[in-house]
């Protein structure tokens, strides 16, 4: 498979935008005046600060209540996971995985998987490269899904208006697990998957 | 230097920086790259009319799906319903506005923006044309797309639907069917395929 030439040994880069094959050393792209980059810049500087951001902002996601249910003058607030459990637990159980898949398990496999990009590509890692290839790509793919519960809680609170009798307001729960989700579309937005195939020769600026 | 016309006959693939020669695609092919596995290029299944006449209906479905209530539900006489507004207005409150501003962008000014843009580019591409403030139309198609979540929103309803229906009567609205053509119809028309632009139109190099 070495026998494929690199695009930085052909002197010529990708434009990101266009796709077009730039010469080498131009700032912009000659076709869609793009800045353009031999590999994005500050690429994993850039991706822990904003992981470490989404990292941050998840313990406040999962701690704070999303939403406060107010039926029939019972007062309740959920949490994410509160809300997961309530569903498992009222026998909505394809409802509850689903819920679960997007707003825990898509987080949490986007911060490993991001982690160990980084980590790899810092010790200039020569496994498994492929892999690591496609499980980049995997979490772009998969990234934005959980942008779900923010939707849902949206939709509950504009729909349940009852004033006297029920109402749903979201809380500053939701803020923060949305705040997450864009952390982490800004950080798999901001790696750069190249840095993984660099390591099988010298670095590249 | 080479000339720059045997660069265009070339692909990089943006995940691994592999370099090859790009060979025409039937409709339905797609070239893989062999170092990493990523989709280099797909042939063209639509042609720019066809493209042209799905962005026209995509506009009319965006137009219903925020106009008619997604869902409407009733409680002991009382009825609500709600738009795709409604649901970002309800986020709008106090410290939390922020997020109503993502959600915003995310279900309907992202996808309007592509519709209306793409819209653009096509009508002048149909005729061979190249539209007034194409570069600038084409970046911004490239920098809305991962900020457009209409299969997201999609689910959202869903989920909503189904988390409701257990303590009151929940209705499906006419904006559900709307906005469920609309997510179809812009994946057909929004995707990376639209760079083929580029090459159609033969856009010059300042």
């Amino acid at each position: 498979m070495s026998n494929i030439p690199y695009a930085r040994d052909q002197n010529v880069c990708l434009c990101h935008v266009c796709s077009y094959v730039c010469p080498d050393g131009v700032q912009t792209c000659p076709r869609c005046e793009s800045p353009v980059h031999v590999r994005k810049p500050n690429s994993q500087a850039r991706t822990w600060a904003f992981l470490i951001a989404g990292l941050i902002f998840y313990i406040p996601a999962n701690v704070l209540p999303v939403m406060d249910t107010t039926l029939l003058g019972n007062r309740s607030e959920n949490t994410i996971m509160s809300g997961v459990i309530e569903f498992a637990g009222s026998g909505s159980w394809d409802i509850a995985i689903l819920i679960f898949i997007a707003s825990v398990v898509v987080p949490c496999i986007k911060f490993l998987v991001l982690g160990m990009l980084l980590v790899t590509c810092q010790r200039r890692s020569q496994w498994a490269k492929r892999e690591r290839a496609r499980l980049f790509r995997f979490i772009e793919l998969i990234g934005y899904w959980s942008m779900l519960d923010v939707l849902v809680v949206a939709l509950v609170a504009a729909l349940v208006q009852f004033h006297e009798l029920s109402t749903i307001e979201p809380r500053l729960g939701i803020l923060f697990f949305g705040l997450v989700v864009v952390m982490t579309m800004f950080a798999a937005m901001s790696f750069d998957p190249r840095l993984i195939w660099d390591a099988e020769v010298e670095n590249v600026r | 230097m080479q000339p720059l016309e045997r660069h265009s006959a070339r692909i990089i693939c943006e995940h691994c920086d592999s370099l090859y020669e790009a060979i025409p695609l039937q409709a339905g092919q797609s070239a893989y790259c062999l170092r990493c596995g990523a989709v280099l290029d797909r042939g063209h299944r639509l042609s720019i009319e066809q493209l042209l006449a799905l962005t026209v209906a995509a506009a009319i479905m965006l137009v219903l799906a925020n106009v008619f209530p997604v869902i409407s539900i009733s409680l002991q006489g009382l009825t609500n319903e709600v738009t795709l507004w409604g649901s970002v207005q309800a986020l709008a409150q106090g410290r939390i506005t922020l997020i109503a501003l993502v959600v915003g962008l995310a279900i309907i000014l992202a996808p309007a923006l592509q519709i209306a843009l793409l819209f653009w580019v096509l009508l002048h591409a149909r005729r061979g044309e190249i539209a007034p403030g194409f570069k600038a139309c084409m970046r911004a198609l490239e920098h809305l797309r991962p900020w457009s979540m209409l299969e997201v929103c999609l689910l959202g309803i869903l989920v909503a639907i189904v988390k409701l229906a257990g303590m009151l009567d929940v209705h499906a609205g006419t904006g559900l069917w709307a906005m469920a053509m609309l997510m179809v119809l812009i994946l057909l028309i929004a995707g990376k395929d639209i760079r083929r632009l580029w090459e159609e139109l033969g856009v010059g190099h300042s």
